[in-house]
């Protein structure tokens, strides 16, 4: 089974790359764009389990690896 | 000759090749991101730094400036652009050059002085160097770590276009074949991750750097 | 609204000091101005526990163009130029999240530096961390280098030079120490000044978001909302922004127009508006709707306090405000006019269209609390000092220095500064690995050479030697590239003020600075001060940090610590008595920090340090390596490695493990030609400086008298690949 990680920085958290993206969209003449925020996208391959200890693992890679719990937050897809 | 050097928001090289070029005796005309004319210039180089913080993916956001589309006109007409370190990343997204410089195969910044081989004495500005002299010369990037597919790869072997290669044993990258620079079909736009304009000066630990600059200047 | 006791304890604030607030205003504060009180009253801005002990330092000399009080210290390089420095801690936030903290510490000593109208030309830092294998030091080492490395190479500033050790003591608090050096024409440089009433107040660099406001000074009910999405938040750094904002204010000044200016540091709008006005004896009013911000909603409270980065005020004369907003424009920043100076001496702050904020700006400083706080020499320390330095005994030399070489503290630290730019900007003489950095001084023949140093070890034996020994070893580097140190900045890294015997160790370390910096003419022109460094009530050891900056005026006229060619004379030049008390034998060894460090003799110091810079500035060495810690014996393997060259030493000593490895100050390893010998001996004679010919440079072996002889390669191999030890294998 694969499990979808999307990790993206925290509400509030200052996303700098975001924010030169939106800027250059914004110079390329998109300037409908208010808000650019970005963040990453992780798949995980797993052998199949019953689907609420397969979420309960990824979320333990999620707080050990995966993410940076002090400045992101993240949402897994099974 | 005059030279044009590009700043682009966060190039931070853009002086040290400003005072490469100046001490060789050449004119400098500094050309702006926003700019949408290399004016009368003889070449231009773009510098290293980090063009846009990095951001997204090295050079993709400074590739799509207006003074890029003015630098495609001018390699076209044949005239001289080398991309330094960012500059070579610049060059890679724009398209004028081929390939990709990927993230370091350890993950980390690297800043350190390598040896660096000359592959290819028919270009814009290793004209003055003989084939298989080495040079040492510092890099400092996160991502320079070259790729081209396997197709891509056999295209710029057949032309000669692998221009620099790090010897035997100093790849500090993980590039494949060791290169460390290359060009395009017609030899006028050079890229390379080394840092030439750092070492043009015996004060700063070498002068292997000059003759890159004399060449480009001829 | 009605404070309560609880909000006044989480400000951080005494009931004593609450009522010394009601006291000067009258009335009860807004939350807003309690947060402001909060801030400006903290450790970090008003210096309360530490500025009666400060007072110690010398801070003047016809060199110094800019003592304490600004946002950065400056020295006269002659010429109509000058150096700006200045170091400061980021060592809470980087244990917290190792890669932001270091870089936005990067970043605010960045900004102070060029606030002030300098260029940066070179970053430093010293870093502690806990034991190697504490099973956080190396997550911690990885996440705070790529910080350092991340922010500063994005900025294009390089980073030339810096100190890292380990010890159990920082296993709960590490210590993130940044100092930034920059370059500013005397008639260009700029303080933080809000001068000229009517004169526009303008906002310049990020917007200001949530970041950085702190939990322990959080009122409970300024979130409402305890979601996680609202929670203060880590500060998050933007080099990409610091390095427009750099570009662009070094250009806004040259249009004459910016009266002051100054960094939004900690306690960001609060501490520089309130700074600015109280340093020009003038009031601010201030509109926070005109303020940017990144996200809806936010209160008077959050805008005042919040600690985002990659943000300046300045004022700027009064019809001039377009000049200066254009220059922003062009590096497409945010730009805001968001008050004016008054000569009421009063914060106005309005927000909604409401007066939030209404304070008396120079009695909220003058009548910041000031504490002497009691002093009590630990019970501990006398046993400690009596006690033994080393409890076994040794005899199989060759391997006890190739352990030592390959050991955390004295291994290479090419791991760490090859993740920085050390060369950005082609103006890096000396790389590191030397004694000190050099940088040339861009279009002149001058150079800066600068280092970071601290023996913390010794510091906690005998705070005050221990404070003289940094000091005058800091300086003692500086002068080993051949540069005359000129002032230094400080970071004094302590644990809890409250505790008698920190306060102790504070005030000693500061006498023992301060003693040291008078007797080598090195006056202390900036500094901070960190205290509170403490978990689970065991403090780090005190660690007064010292970066020093000194001037060679003819950069052709430098040497660097390694051996350049065979046949040289190897000279011992200075000499003291030894000890092993605090050393790093000991600690390699026995993991053993006991007995007395070092005697120091300033005026010995001052003579070994005049006469090695003569002579380096005449050309008559090729080398010159402090020998500090680990010993002779490391110190010689140290000059090897570089070159690769090997060397014939006969020293006499009775006790091998005291002659070897033993420390003191006032000591340098020179190299000279074998002509020039007997001329050097002779100055030194009448110079009364001790100088000893020890042998010569040569060979594939570092041969020690009769106690050691390994090969030169043997060593390095263990020295380049210590670092592993701490980081594991790449």
């Amino acid at each position: 089974m694969l499990a979808k990680v999307y990790v993206t920085l925290k509400q509030g958290v200052l996303d700098p790359q975001g924010k030169a993206v939106g800027h250059a969209l914004g110079t390329l003449g998109f300037k409908e764009v208010e808000d650019v925020r970005i963040g990453k996208y992780i798949e995980v391959t797993l052998p199949d389990l019953p689907k609420d200890k397969a979420e309960a693992r990824v979320k333990e890679m999620c707080e050990g690896l995966l993410a940076n719990t002090v400045i992101e937050s993240y949402r897994i897809e099974l | 000759m005059k030279v044009g050097v590009i700043t682009f928001p966060a190039s931070n090289c853009d002086q040290d090749c400003v005072s490469a070029v100046k001490r060789m005796g050449a004119s400098v005309v500094s050309l702006w991101h926003r700019d949408a004319s290399v004016q009368d210039v003889d070449a231009v180089i773009i510098p290293g730094g980090f063009s846009y913080g990095d951001y997204l993916r090295c050079g993709a956001m400074a590739a799509h400036s207006p003074i890029m589309a003015a630098v495609k006109q001018f390699a076209a007409k044949g005239g001289r652009v080398l991309g330094i370190c960012n500059g070579f990343q610049i060059l890679t997204e724009s398209g004028l050059l081929p390939g990709v410089l990927m993230r370091n195969a350890h993950l980390k910044f690297v800043c350190r002085t390598v040896a660096v081989k000359i592959v290819n004495t028919q270009t814009a500005v290793t004209s003055r160097y003989k084939s298989g002299q080495i040079l040492q010369m510092p890099v400092a990037h996160m991502e320079g770590n070259y790729f081209a597919d396997a197709t891509t790869l056999a295209t710029l072997k057949k032309n000669n276009q692998i221009v620099f290669q790090y010897a035997d044993g100093q790849n500090p990258n993980g590039a494949i074949d060791n290169i460390a620079g290359i060009c395009n079909e017609a030899r006028n736009v050079v890229g390379l991750m080394p840092h030439p304009e750092r070492v043009c000066d015996p004060l700063l630990g070498g002068t292997d750097g000059v003759e890159l600059f004399k060449a480009l200047l001829q | 609204m009605t404070i309560t006791p609880d909000q006044i304890a989480s400000h951080g604030l005494s009931p004593d000091e609450y009522s010394r607030i009601l006291e000067l205003i009258g009335r009860e504060p807004t939350l807003t101005e309690l947060g402001i009180f909060s801030v400006m009253w903290s450790e970090h801005c008003s210096y309360k526990s530490s500025r009666i002990h400060l007072k110690n330092f010398p801070t003047k000399g016809p060199q110094v163009l800019q003592g304490p009080g600004e946002n950065a210290g400056i020295v006269d390089i002659g010429d109509g130029d000058a150096i700006a420095f200045k170091m400061e801690s980021h060592n809470h936030p980087s244990y917290i999240e190792p890669y932001q903290g270091a870089a936005t510490g990067v970043g605010g000593i960045l900004r102070d530096v060029f606030t002030m109208g300098a260029r940066p030309i070179a970053n430093l830092n010293s870093l502690r961390f806990g034991e190697p294998s504490h099973p956080k030091t190396a997550h911690l080492v990885r996440g705070v280098v790529a910080g350092i490395g991340g922010y500063g190479n994005c900025v294009g500033v390089p980073t030339v030079a810096g100190e890292i050790y380990f010890d159990a003591c920082y296993n709960g608090n590490i210590l993130v120490n940044a100092m930034t050096v920059g370059h500013v024409r005397q008639d260009e440089i700029f303080r933080g000044f809000a001068s000229g009433v009517g004169n526009p107040v303008i906002y310049v660099g990020s917007k200001t978001g949530r970041d950085g406001i702190h939990g322990a000074t959080m009122a409970s009910d300024v979130f409402d909302d305890a979601s996680d999405e609202k929670r203060p938040t880590v500060q998050v750094g933007d080099p990409f922004t610091e390095k427009l904002l750099l570009e662009a204010c070094i250009e806004a000044m040259k249009t004459g127009a910016i009266v002051g200016i100054q960094d939004m540091g900690a306690a960001g709008l609060t501490s520089s508006s309130f700074e600015m006005a109280s340093r020009a004896g003038t009031g601010i009013v201030m509109d926070l709707d005109k303020v940017p911000n990144r996200e809806p909603g936010m209160t008077a409270y959050e805008l005042m306090l919040s600690e985002s980065q990659e943000r300046m005020l300045m004022v700027v004369t009064k019809g001039r405000e377009s000049e200066i907003l254009e220059v922003f424009e062009k590096w497409e920043l945010d730009a805001s006019i968001v008050g004016e100076v008054t000569n009421d001496g009063r914060m106005k702050i309005i927000h909604h269209g409401e007066a939030v904020v209404d304070l008396p700006v120079a009695p909220l400083a003058d009548a910041a609390p000031l504490y002497d706080r009691p002093r009590q020499k630990p019970e501990w320390l006398d046993a400690l000092n009596n006690a033994a330095p080393v409890q076994k005994t040794y005899s199989d030399w060759n391997a006890i220095l190739l352990q030592m070489m390959g050991s955390a503290n004295l291994c290479s630290r090419a791991w760490v500064y090859e993740q920085y730019d050390q060369s950005v900007g082609a103006n890096t003489v000396t790389l590191p690995g030397s004694d000190s950095a050099v940088v040339r001084v861009d279009g002149t023949k001058k150079a800066v050479a600068t280092a970071v140093d601290c023996n913390s070890r010794y510091c906690y034996l005998d705070p005050y030697w221990g404070g003289a020994h940094t000091l005058a070893e800091c300086a003692r580097n500086v002068s080993c590239s051949g540069a005359l140190p000129l002032a230094a900045t400080d970071c004094l890294n302590f644990g809890n003020p409250e505790r008698p015997e920190i306060m102790w160790q504070f005030e000693r370390a500061v006498a023992g600075v301060s003693d040291a910096c008078r007797e080598l003419n090195v006056p202390i022109v900036s500094g901070n001060v960190s205290l509170y460094n403490e978990s689970v009530g065991s403090a780090i050891y005190p660690t007064p940090t010292i970066g020093v900056v000194g001037l060679l005026k003819d950069v052709s006229r430098h040497v660097t610590s390694h051996f350049q060619k065979k046949g040289d004379v190897v000279i011992l030049l200075g000499g003291n008595e030894l000890s092993l008390g605090g050393s790093e034998f000991a600690w390699v060894m026995e993991k053993r920090v006991a007995g007395r460090p070092p005697v120091l003799d300033l005026k010995l110091e001052k003579n070994v340090q005049a006469l090695l810079r003569e002579w380096i500035a005449q050309g008559k060495l090729l080398s010159a390596h402090d020998v500090s810690d680990g010993g002779i014996a490391v110190a010689l393997a140290e000059c090897c490695f570089k070159n690769e060259l090997g060397a014939q030493i006969e020293l006499k000593f009775d006790d091998p493990m005291m002659g070897l490895f033993g420390e003191g100050g006032s000591r340098i390893i020179i190299t000279c030609e074998r002509d020039s010998v007997t001329k050097l001996f002779d100055h030194a004679k009448k110079m009364g400086v001790p100088a000893l010919p020890v042998g010569i440079v040569g060979g594939t072996h570092l041969k020690i008298g009769k106690s050691i002889n390994v090969e030169v390669a043997a060593l390095k191999h263990e020295w380049s690949n210590g670092f592993s030890n701490v980081v594991g294998k790449e």
